[in-house]
């Protein structure tokens, strides 16, 4: 494979952020839980969420969603990457703003939490480096648009191969969701944190952060589903259903997910009732792409599992290789896809929100969803990458299944009980719970088990590092190139708005201006709304 | 994979296949539909919404008299009959940290902020929502049966955070000081 020195920094970069951070992670859930004596160090817990969620959020899925990204446009469109002096530009860009972001973290000054939480402001250093990250995965867009592009040129009439579509739709979606934090972060945090203003639009803040942080979450996802419809299927030993349906199903993330935000701040006072519930409407909307997911991969799978031999209405499904990595992590994944969907079908709805709204279930919701869902996707990935990148072959596929099950075990015990504890209550973000009250005691041994589950997901991710690093050694044996699945409708035609994104990105924007428009313009009216901003300092 | 190819070699079944994939298609959009039309026509039936009144304050003059002022912080009975409770929440504490109120009777609550970004909730209600500095947040409830139930800051809002919680102490209908309560707010501390 062209690039490989390129795709493995990415990997190994996202890895390294993805590890250091699950290690802040199980030590959070240890130190809020009653298994910890007594209350922990309040100031290096709130400095440890923000590293954890700064790192996971920012840098870690970008990286592979950037390395996945040219991974597949060199496989795919079976050419070298053009312009890869840029994409350096951008990873340097990234390893530098991660490093920035971090450092100023650790120093204490920054405990803002990912979510940045204005009036609260941290130091300049801490928002420059996400900046500067952000701006590194723009140089990315650019090249997947411009390769895209120009293999559209030389080959007039043919069709984008899947997985490159699916990977520029990807890089629409992500440039136009971080244009609301960088709006935020550009015009109205920086000016505060350099000293420059005194005061901030505190719901203004939030509504721009609202644009970013729900897409960016299908920005995590897609990566995820592009190995659903174009490395699952082959793996299975099948192929896919329908090519056409996973382009429809691209288009309409690229279109839906963004302006959808809003259903973040059904509980704040700054947004009107009409548009909370415009937002409750498109969030719904956005559930069909994933449902006719769900329709393609079972029946791409059942095709792998009737030539499997597989016989009955769910024998094929016996039949499917299991002891294959990218097969397991698919299971786990559809498995916490769809009890993390259904969490989801709650947190969006305009009246059912209110009993969950900022509990331990939303933080069980997204672990689940993103933190399972997705990121066991990332480990198939990788898994699947791994051969082609290092010449070697995976050692093994035996501990890869084995890392795959601790890591759903974990992520269940972890996110299950949190949902519960969510129901009856339990507020997120909080260093520490008084588990001798009364009213809180029956959270006590939930929390427990969630920390155990904590653990285990810090084992895996142990021996995730574990495999990689021993893939890279040994007898070396080619894999030859990386082949992505034969669709069903390989050889039928698709139109040629199904073949670009152009009209697409043009019909996302247009549907922002409309979702946002209004709760933007109106904060340029209303009175008092800019209040005193407050810099975050290590506690004495 | 020899497989592989010998099913894409096969012509596109786009009779049967495509006939299954429309129809799970439509089906999934109607639930989506009667997904929408259940929060429509529950958010109608009992005037379920979220706190969404738009609704303005100087987040720096709290104190300074008006609405928020210290003396109206607490329950008070509106002419109607009904409780209005004022709350305003600070960098860590809720004021009045013990909310009194009576059961059976409608409470609207009203919180400002004097600082940063703030939520709460009321464990075992639906009562909950955002405290953001700028606005004046509304929420509604009755709340059935007396008790004691913990009132959470549910954002963060810096380092004292976990340090912020507030009670409500649900008092039956007979035992709250209605007759103090008209003349100016009353909490439980």
């Amino acid at each position: 494979m062209a690039s490989r020195r390129l795709v493995l920094a990415h990997f190994w970069l996202a890895f390294a952020a993805f590890a250091g951070s699950i290690v802040l992670g199980a030590w959070q859930m240890f130190a809020r839980s009653p298994l910890h004596s007594g209350p922990a160090d309040v100031d290096l817990y709130y400095r440890s969420v923000t590293a954890h969620g700064t790192a996971l959020a920012y840098v870690f899925p970008t990286l592979i969603a950037m390395g996945f990204g040219y991974a597949v446009c060199v496989s795919a469109l079976d050419r070298p990457l053009r312009g890869e002096r840029f994409a350096w530009v951008g990873f340097v860009l990234v390893l530098v703003g991660a490093l920035m972001s971090l450092l100023a973290v650790a120093a204490g000054n920054s405990s803002v939490l990912y979510t940045f939480y204005p009036p609260l402001t941290g130091s300049p250093f801490y928002y420059i480096g996400i900046v500067l990250a952000v701006v590194g995965s723009w140089f990315w867009v650019g090249l997947m648009v411009y390769n895209m592009r120009q293999w559209k040129q030389d080959h007039p009439g043919e069709k984008v191969p899947l997985a490159m579509f699916g990977t520029v739709a990807n890089a629409l979606l992500w440039i136009w969701t971080s244009v609301g934090a960088a709006l935020e972060l550009l015009f109205l945090i920086l000016p505060v944190a350099f000293g420059w203003k005194s005061t901030i639009d505190a719901g203004l803040s939030r509504t721009f952060f609202s644009w970013t942080l729900h897409a960016i979450v299908y920005f995590w996802l897609l990566p995820s589903y592009i190995a659903f419809y174009t490395l699952l299927p082959s793996a299975a030993g099948g192929c896919l259903y329908s090519d056409r349906m996973a382009r429809v199903v691209f288009v309409l993330f690229l279109v839906l997910a963004m302006p959808i935000g809003i259903h973040h701040l059904f509980a704040d006072p700054h947004i009107g009732a009409g548009f909370k519930f415009l937002h409750t409407v498109f969030t719904a909307a956005v559930v069909i792409p994933t449902l006719l997911t769900v329709f393609t991969l079972t029946a791409s799978l059942e095709i792998a599992g009737r030539l499997r031999g597989g016989r009955g209405l769910l024998g094929w499904v016996k039949a499917l290789p299991w002891d294959r990595p990218m097969m397991l992590a698919a299971g786990f994944s559809l498995v916490m896809l769809g009890l993390g969907g259904a969490g989801g079908m709650i947190n969006m709805s305009y009246t059912l929100d209110s009993t969950v709204h900022n509990t331990q279930w939303i933080t069980g919701h997204f672990h689940l969803i993103f933190a399972g869902t997705v990121v066991i996707m990332y480990f198939a990935i990788a898994y699947e990458l791994w051969p082609h990148l290092t010449g070697h072959p995976l050692r093994s596929a035996k501990l890869a299944c084995l890392q795959l099950w601790l890591w759903f075990v974990g992520m269940l015990l972890v996110t299950l009980p949190w949902h519960v504890v969510g129901l009856m209550g339990q507020p997120r973000r909080m260093a520490y719970y008084d588990y001798s009250n009364q009213a809180l005691a029956a959270e006590g041994p939930l929390v427990s088990v969630s920390a155990i589950g904590g653990f285990i997901l810090l084992l895996s991710a142990v021996l995730l590092i574990v495999i990689l690093l021993r893939s890279q050694r040994g007898e070396k044996a080619e894999a030859g190139p990386l082949t992505y699945a034969r669709a069903l409708d390989d050889r039928s035609p698709v139109p040629r708005t199904l073949n670009g994104l152009g009209v697409w990105f043009g019909l996302m924007v247009a549907l922002t201006l409309v979702n946002y428009g209004y709760p933007i313009a109106q904060s340029f009216f209303l009175q008092h709304n800019t209040v005193p901003a407050q810099t975050v300092r290590i506690s004495p | 994979m020899a497989e592989t190819v010998n099913v894409a070699q096969q012509p596109p079944q786009s009779g049967a296949g495509g006939r299954a994939e429309r129809l799970w298609a439509r089906s999934m959009t109607a639930c989506i539909v009667v997904f929408l039309g259940v929060i429509v026509f529950t958010s109608a039936h009992w005037g379920l919404h979220p706190p969404s009144r738009v609704e303005t304050i100087d987040s720096t003059s709290l104190h300074k008299g008006g609405e928020f002022s210290e003396a109206n912080l607490g329950t008070s009975i509106a002419p109607d009959g009904s409780a209005v409770v004022r709350v305003v929440a600070q960098q860590y504490a809720f004021v009045p940290s013990c909310v009194l109120v009576p059961a059976g009777v409608p409470v609207t609550m009203r919180l400002a902020s004097a600082d940063a970004v703030h939520g709460f909730l009321i464990q075992g209600t639906n009562v909950n929502a955002m405290v953001v500095p700028g606005y004046v947040t509304t929420a509604h409830t009755t709340f059935a049966e007396s008790g004691d139930r913990l009132m959470p800051c549910h954002e963060f809002c810096g380092v004292g955070h976990h340090a912020m919680w507030a009670h409500v102490r649900i008092v039956d209908a007979k035992q709250f000081p209605f007759g103090d309560a008209k003349a100016k707010a009353v909490s439980c501390g």
